[in-house]
């Protein structure tokens, strides 16, 4: 009897952690689909997309070079540059028409995702690691964890901190944050708002392809998982409140650890949660819980 | 208005004729799937063309319809439940419609893009749902071997009597549609969509008009879902995934949002691409052609095909006109309303 009620606790032990990693990641996907909401309006449904295609290049790089750090950042930097080229391209032409914006980023997640199973096929990729993170840290009642799922909490935490200072500590932070509250004002004090929705966008589409290389890493990569993310970042930014910091990592704590413990104790139902949670929260507030009334 | 009834009358007759020119590939494949798909696309054109909310879990809603259909006709391995055919396709067209107006009473709660966010998120929901669900859904495999009712003798799993059962639900739909924007509540439906806050002064519960739409959208979408899963034989997670119900949202956007036709008009060229995809491209690069036409329709000429048409006519009668105009110049007889627009 006693070991069996050791063994539960292990394993909660575990899958809270595992939450946590997934919240971690969730978070670093969402929280640049929620800036980019937040400034221009855009529901860029390319997100995903632009996650799996830098989990690929990540892989890519990765393999040629034997660096993990060198390919999580030139897949940031290239995913950066990919997501600023679709706001100068696409969207910044047709700016303030959010439902033809977001139908756009629709036909672009298509072909993207078409031509990504042209080019590196249906199979699974995994990122290689520093051989340091791939070893397993010993966690009071979860015993040996993945040291790997602890550093990507460690870089949801960097990341969060990071947007927090440059947001609310910084010049740039300023104009974005002024621009969330009132593009026409900023743009009549003669600020040149077109170039820090580029701006933007390049951080929400970098912050989305190094979550890719990360996820890639400690989960894996493989055709289907673009959709995945999208929808993780859709109930995450609806459950924590449209273009909110802090409400992407309330929402995606919650819907993290809601999937996370759904698929470990009712497997066949996991998925009801976290919808349940998006339905509560509609329910009672529709702005979500961190988010200002639209 | 006479020219617009005998183009309707002609069309009409195209159609009952149809099957007398084309062999069963095109009887089934192309005309038989258009049907059904166009009328799931329908249940989308009429949301958004008459109630301004673009959902994008119509497919979902005809899968909610497919699954139960599948599940209490052709029950596979402990999974479902043999029920008589009426009685099961009534089960399913009512949940379709619970499920429509429940969606409706989610989405509601926001507006225009958030619309479409929350119906995505439903929708990849249900799939996930259905993927991992053995239970009522029978996961990974879903259900196959569904075959259509046999009535009076007539076997609808045949070609010709499905592309007519297909026909005849797909025009009922249609006429049902036209008929209902021309009704009270049709009126109020638009109401809201122009302006909310006045319809709301006027008394009417904006939230619930819109509510409703949504459940007639269910009931069209659970009929072009059963017509689509007699078509294939059967339902899987993969016919309520993302291409699937991306697929819907194309075929609409293809045709354009200006008039119900628009469906059936962007799921012909829809269903066309999909099948004959194969001569100019690779079969397996189908979502990259379609993708790209998506694109370039939303970027250069939103209103779809049927906006494209109706510019082209609009084109074609001022021509017409002018030219009429110059022959009546040259004859020495300009109308003086005439001669005022041309100076």
């Amino acid at each position: 009897m006693e070991t069996l009620l050791d063994i539960n606790w292990r394993l909660f032990a575990v899958v809270t952690l595992n939450g946590l990693t997934l919240a971690s990641l969730y978070f670093i996907v969402a929280s640049g689909f929620t800036l980019i909401f937040g400034l221009m309006r855009i529901i860029n449904m390319a997100h995903g997309s632009i996650y799996l295609l830098g989990g690929y290049i990540g892989y890519e790089v990765g393999a040629a070079t034997g660096n993990w750090l060198v390919a999580l950042l030139v897949a940031g930097a290239v995913m950066a540059l990919a997501g600023a080229a679709l706001q100068i391209a696409i969207f910044g032409w047709m700016q303030g028409q959010d439902l033809r914006q977001a139908l756009a980023s629709i036909g672009i997640s298509i072909v993207a995702a078409d031509q990504m199973l042209a080019y590196w096929g249906g199979s699974t990729y995994q990122v290689d690691l520093p051989s340091y993170f791939s070893s397993f840290v010993s966690i009071p009642l979860a015993g040996g964890y993945s040291a790997a799922r602890l550093l990507l909490i460690g870089l949801a935490v960097i990341v969060g901190v990071g947007l927090w200072v440059v947001l609310n500590r910084t010049r740039i932070g300023m104009l974005i944050r002024a621009g969330v509250d009132d593009r026409d004002m900023l743009e009549a004090l003669g600020k040149n708002v077109p170039v820090i929705f580029v701006g933007v966008f390049a951080i929400g589409a970098g912050l989305a392809g190094m979550a890719g290389v990360v996820g890639g890493s400690v989960l894996s990569l493989s055709p289907g998982e673009d959709a995945r993310y999208l929808l993780s970042s859709l109930i995450v930014v609806i459950v924590g409140g449209m273009g909110s910091i802090p409400g992407a990592a309330v929402g995606a704590l919650l819907v993290a650890m809601a999937e996370t413990y759904g698929l470990a104790y009712t497997p066949t139902y996991g998925v009801v949660y976290t919808f349940a949670i998006m339905v509560a929260v509609l329910a009672f507030r529709p702005q979500g819980l961190m988010g200002r009334a639209v | 208005m006479t020219r617009r009834t005998l183009l309707w009358c002609a069309a009409g007759m195209g159609l009952i004729a149809y099957p007398l020119l084309v062999n069963n590939f095109w009887l089934v494949q192309i005309g038989g799937r258009t049907l059904g798909f166009g009328t799931i696309a329908l249940s989308l054109v009429f949301l958004v063309a008459y109630g301004g909310m673009l959902s994008l879990a119509q497919m979902t809603v005809a899968g909610v319809a497919g699954y139960a259909v599948a599940y209490f006709t052709a029950p596979v391995a402990g999974v479902g439940l043999l029920l008589p055919w009426p009685l099961a396709l009534l089960i399913a067209l009512a949940l379709a419609t619970l499920a429509g107006l429940l969606i409706g009473l989610l989405a509601v709660r926001t507006l225009g893009i958030y619309t479409l966010m929350i119906t995505l998120a439903i929708a990849m929901a249900f799939y996930f749902l259905t993927l991992q669900n053995y239970a009522i859904f029978n996961g990974y495999t879903g259900f196959s071997n569904v075959q259509p009712p046999v009535v009076a003798g007539v076997d609808f799993s045949r070609a010709l009597p499905f592309y007519y059962l297909s026909l005849a639900i797909a025009a009922a739909c249609y006429g049902a549609v036209r008929h209902i924007t021309r009704t009270p509540f049709g009126l109020a439906l638009q109401g809201v969509r122009d302006n909310p806050r006045r319809l709301r002064s006027l008394g009417y519960d904006v939230a619930r008009v819109r509510v409703v739409a949504f459940a007639i959208a269910g009931l069209l979408a659970g009929l072009g879902g059963i017509l689509n899963l007699w078509l294939n034989g059967s339902i899987s997670p993969a016919s309520v995934g993302i291409n699937p119900v991306i697929d819907v949202l194309m075929a609409a956007v293809l045709g354009g949002f200006l008039h119900p036709i628009g469906a059936y008009v962007g799921a012909l060229v829809f269903t066309v691409v999909d099948n004959f995809a194969i001569n100019f491209i690779a079969r397996e690069r189908f979502n990259t052609l379609i993708g790209l036409v998506f694109l370039a329709v939303v970027l250069f000429s939103p209103d779809g095909i049927t906006g494209l048409l109706r510019r082209g006519r609009i084109w074609l009668e001022e021509k017409v006109a002018r030219l009429n105009r110059r022959r009546g110049r040259n004859a020495g007889s300009s109308s003086p309303m005439q001669s005022r627009q041309e100076t």
